[in-house]
């Protein structure tokens, strides 16, 4: 838990001579509490004491970062559910492949995955990692089959070895780009540890039990490995979400500092519908990175939409930019649609129109980010906003005709809404889907 | 040294509800179902107990779904146009622990069909099938409010889980659910406080809490699933934390919230990066349900039968202590 600027004055020299630029250490130690000021300012302040200050103030669960082309960060969670305050960082999802497959094959797979990005909401949502296998066991092939992979993809690579020397052939080729050692267990703790401090790259440990984890973590740390991700190892996935929640909770109730870092969990479920099921699982439950072979599209789209969803921070809804949007190239009797800036109504209607191909102006009217009838029955979503929105739009100099066109569902405000605006109010359908044949049947300029 | 885990100890178990009655308890089911007890929130065995695990229950309407996704059509174009034997199908093929017949064809939009038709619909069902019944009205408030209390009286005894009633419209389903011994679904807006205020009307009527079950009024994956799916969190914390109003079982409806989803059923053609289509529906319908399923969920009403089949897969790996 952050420290309060009491317990941080503990610490200080409490001499007041001001180098820090603060008139005192009290001062100062109110500024470090709200993290405005930096420890170093003070160059009087011990090493025990900075060690102390450091161990207290840093959060829960360290913060790990992935490569460096495009880093991946996960850790510095900060509740159990997200409705507490929000999740902060959407699970990395690695995607497998393995060194002993033909070269071409790899290169084949790996640009596959480079390729499992979507574009929905207006945001992009895509596979994270490329999680490269040493199934192997031959640390040339190994080595081979990463700088393969590099050559074809920018994603961070996790590299999957029990063993240092081909752990240490594979570094030799990416250590650049600060892959994740994945990993280390208590019989190869020593070498993978020292790989992981000459690269400074984040390493694994994984254990039977979170005792195992535990120990070996605090071993990692006291070699000087600070960067640690915890692998629990194969188990059904009753047991890892108990795990992974147990130490989530030993983490934020407990400041519980041996487990108090990211999880890296391989999904292991063969059936293709259960396997992305399973990624799923953590996606919700506390799963820093997950690991699968899982490829396919029909399996991403939805795994990479359910992150989306679980990590939208609730205290803000996703809003696009209120104003006039041109679908296509509207001329002067092009319709004109109203909906909301709530970028789920926005985009849904958005590629609704598009598909319509009719060119269009479709207006987004402010209502703080809220869907139709949400926003209508918060009174965001009046004659009035909309009049508003219609005006400051221009969208009268742009067409010939005085109409537009409005959700079905609010069809119960077309009448208010013609006295408002003095123009004709066209009710649309009531889901977007029924757009397109709307504008290219019902629609007269 | 062995860590030493920190527990959840709640103090309130959520209600139970029972669903179905047997011939000797005045019904004619063969099975019933059992939902809610739980003192943990979802598949923590060590923090308390699931006595029930969560089920599945199969969708079926009164009348002809003109607009059924292509890919559920492949399975249910032979039987969809009967109730009867649309409901024999999901519960002998596909293992439906219960049916939820939606009365579909009741809605003004949908035909406006009479309460007759209504209870016709309801007797094929329950003479079809030996398992439980959850009914569920069009949804416009008048039209259920004449429909729900016929069709009540059609399924006297049988115990069914009738819905939904909501803070606005909730007097004449709850009092046919009290005279004909029946189960009823509180829905609510997305919305706790609403939720709970629809509970209390219903328990002011008199019904008992161990009869209620709670619908969030959830929307499909990548449709506000987070938004039900933290209701539900929220509101079981709130029910194992002592809020009895709260502490109902939860159902939700993942049929048809998911086969409205553009990206459940659009086909791979016109948008080729999306993947197969058929594996895409059923994907999106079973990663949604086992979401809920982790929010709290403990009754599915689902459609794809491969959905089911995983969602079924997953209950059971997840209940293994
Ligand atoms: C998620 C949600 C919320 C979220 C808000 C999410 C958001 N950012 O909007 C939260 C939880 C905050 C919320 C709050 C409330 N909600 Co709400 N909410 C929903 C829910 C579950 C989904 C809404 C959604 O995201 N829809 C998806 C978007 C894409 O739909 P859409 O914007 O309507 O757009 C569609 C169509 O309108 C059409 N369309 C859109 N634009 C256009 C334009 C044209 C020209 C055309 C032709 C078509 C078209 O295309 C889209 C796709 O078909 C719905 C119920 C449901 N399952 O749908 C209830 C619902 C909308 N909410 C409802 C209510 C009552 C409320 C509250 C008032 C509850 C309360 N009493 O506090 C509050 C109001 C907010 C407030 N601050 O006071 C009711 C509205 C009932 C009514 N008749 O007014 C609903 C229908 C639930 C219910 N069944 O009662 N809500
Ligand atoms: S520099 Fe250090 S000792 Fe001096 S006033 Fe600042 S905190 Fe105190």
């Amino acid at each position: 838990m952050a420290l309060t600027g009491l317990e941080i004055f503990k610490h200080l020299p409490k001499t007041n001579c001001g180098e820090c630029g603060f008139p005192t250490c009290l001062a100062f130690a109110m500024q470090l509490a709200a993290k405005k000021a930096a420890l170093d300012k003070c160059p009087y302040v011990s090493d025990e004491a900075k060690s102390a200050l450091d161990a207290a103030a840093a959060p829960p669960i360290r913060l790990i970062t992935v490569g460096v082309k495009k880093p991946f960060q996960t850790g510095n969670e900060t509740v159990m559910f997200r409705h507490e305050e929000t999740f902060h960082r959407p699970t990395g999802i690695a995607v497998t492949v393995s060194d002993a497959a033909p070269e071409d094959e790899i290169a084949a797979r790996a640009g596959r995955i480079a390729g499992l990005s979507f574009e929905r909401v207006g945001m992009q949502i895509g596979v994270n990692l490329t999680a490269v296998r040493n199934d192997s066991g031959d640390p040339a092939k190994f080595a081979a089959a990463v700088k393969k992979v590099m050559e074809v993809s920018q994603l961070p690579i996790v590299l999957t070895a029990g063993d240092p020397a081909a752990m240490e052939r594979a570094l030799e080729v990416c250590k650049e780009d600060k892959p994740l050692i994945h990993g280390a267990t208590a019989a190869t703790l020593d070498a993978m540890c020292a790989l992981a401090k000459a690269s400074s790259c984040p390493l694994t440990v994984s254990g039977g039990s979170l005792d195992d984890l535990a120990a070996l973590a605090r071993d990692a740390a006291a070699k000087g490995v600070q960067d640690v991700v915890l692998d629990p190892g194969p188990r059904g996935m009753n047991e890892l979400l108990r795990d992974v929640t147990q130490s989530r909770r030993l983490a934020l109730k407990k400041n519980y500092r041996p487990l108090g870092y990211p999880f890296i969990i391989t999904a292991a479920e063969s059936d293709p519908v259960m396997e992305m099921v399973e990624v799923g699982v953590f996606i919700a439950k506390y799963g820093g990175i997950v690991v699968t072979n899982a490829i396919e599209k029909w399996q991403m789209l939805p795994l990479l939409t359910l992150r989306q969803n679980v990590f939208t921070d609730p205290r803000k809804p996703i809003m696009v930019e209120p104003k006039l949007n041109k679908v296509g190239e509207p001329g002067r009797d092009a319709p004109v649609l109203v909906t909301t800036n709530f970028s789920l109504t926005y985009f849904v209607v958005e590629g609704e129109v598009e598909a319509s191909k009719v060119p269009s102006y479709l207006i987004s009217v402010d209502t703080e980010g809220l869907s139709v009838l949400t926003a209508w029955a918060a009174e965001k979503f009046t004659p009035e906003s909309i009049k508003k929105a219609l005006e400051s739009s221009g969208v009268s100099d742009l067409v010939d005709h005085k109409k537009f066109v409005i959700p079905g569902y609010v069809a119960v405000m077309s009448g208010e809404l013609e006295e408002e605006t003095g123009r004709e109010v066209l009710v649309g359908p009531r889901e977007a889907s029924g757009i397109s044949t709307y504008l290219k049947t019902v629609w007269k300029a | 040294m062995a860590v030493e885990p920190v527990r959840d100890k709640w103090k309130n178990p959520i209600t139970e509800v029972t669903i179905g009655a047997l011939k000797e308890e005045g019904g004619t089911r063969a099975s019933v179902v059992r939902i809610g007890g739980e003192t943990t929130m979802p598949f923590l065995h060590d923090d308390g107990g699931m006595p029930h695990e969560p089920v599945v229950a199969m969708e079926v309407w009164d009348i002809e779904p003109t607009e059924m996704a292509d890919e559920l059509r492949k399975y249910y174009s032979d039987v969809y146009t009967d109730p009867a034997a649309w409901a024999k199908k999901c519960v002998e093929q596909y293992g439906a622990a219960m049916i939820c017949l939606r009365l579909m064809g009741t809605h003004p939009d949908w035909g406006d069909r009479d309460a007759a038709h209504a209870r016709g619909a309801v007797r094929k069902v329950l003479d079809a099938v030996g398992v439980p019944l959850i009914i569920l009205g069009c949804g416009q408030a008048e039209k259920d409010n004449a429909v729900l209390p016929q069709v009540s009286q059609e399924a006297k005894g049988e115990r069914c889980l009738i819905g939904d009633i909501t803070e606005g419209n909730s007097k004449t389903i709850v009092a046919s659910a009290i005279a004909d011994g029946h189960n009823v679904i509180c829905e609510a807006p997305l919305d706790i406080n609403i939720a709970k205020q629809v509970c209390i009307l219903a328990t002011d009527m008199g019904i008992g809490l161990d009869r209620l079950v709670a619908f969030h009024t959830n929307g499909g994956l990548g449709y506000g699933l987070e938004y039900a799916y933290s209701i539900m969190e929220r509101s079981r914390l709130a029910g194992l934390g002592g809020d009895k109003m709260l502490a109902t079982p939860i159902i939700a409806v993942m049929s048809t919230e998911t086969w409205r989803c553009k990206e459940a059923k659009a086909p791979e053609s016109e948008f080729p990066h999306w993947g197969d289509t058929s594996r895409r529906g059923i994907a999106w319908e079973a990663l949604g349900a086992t979401t809920y399923l982790l929010g709290g969920t403990d009754v599915l009403v689902m459609w794809h039968p491969e959905a089911v089949k995983t969602a079924k897969a997953f209950i059971e790996k997840m209940m293994k202590k």
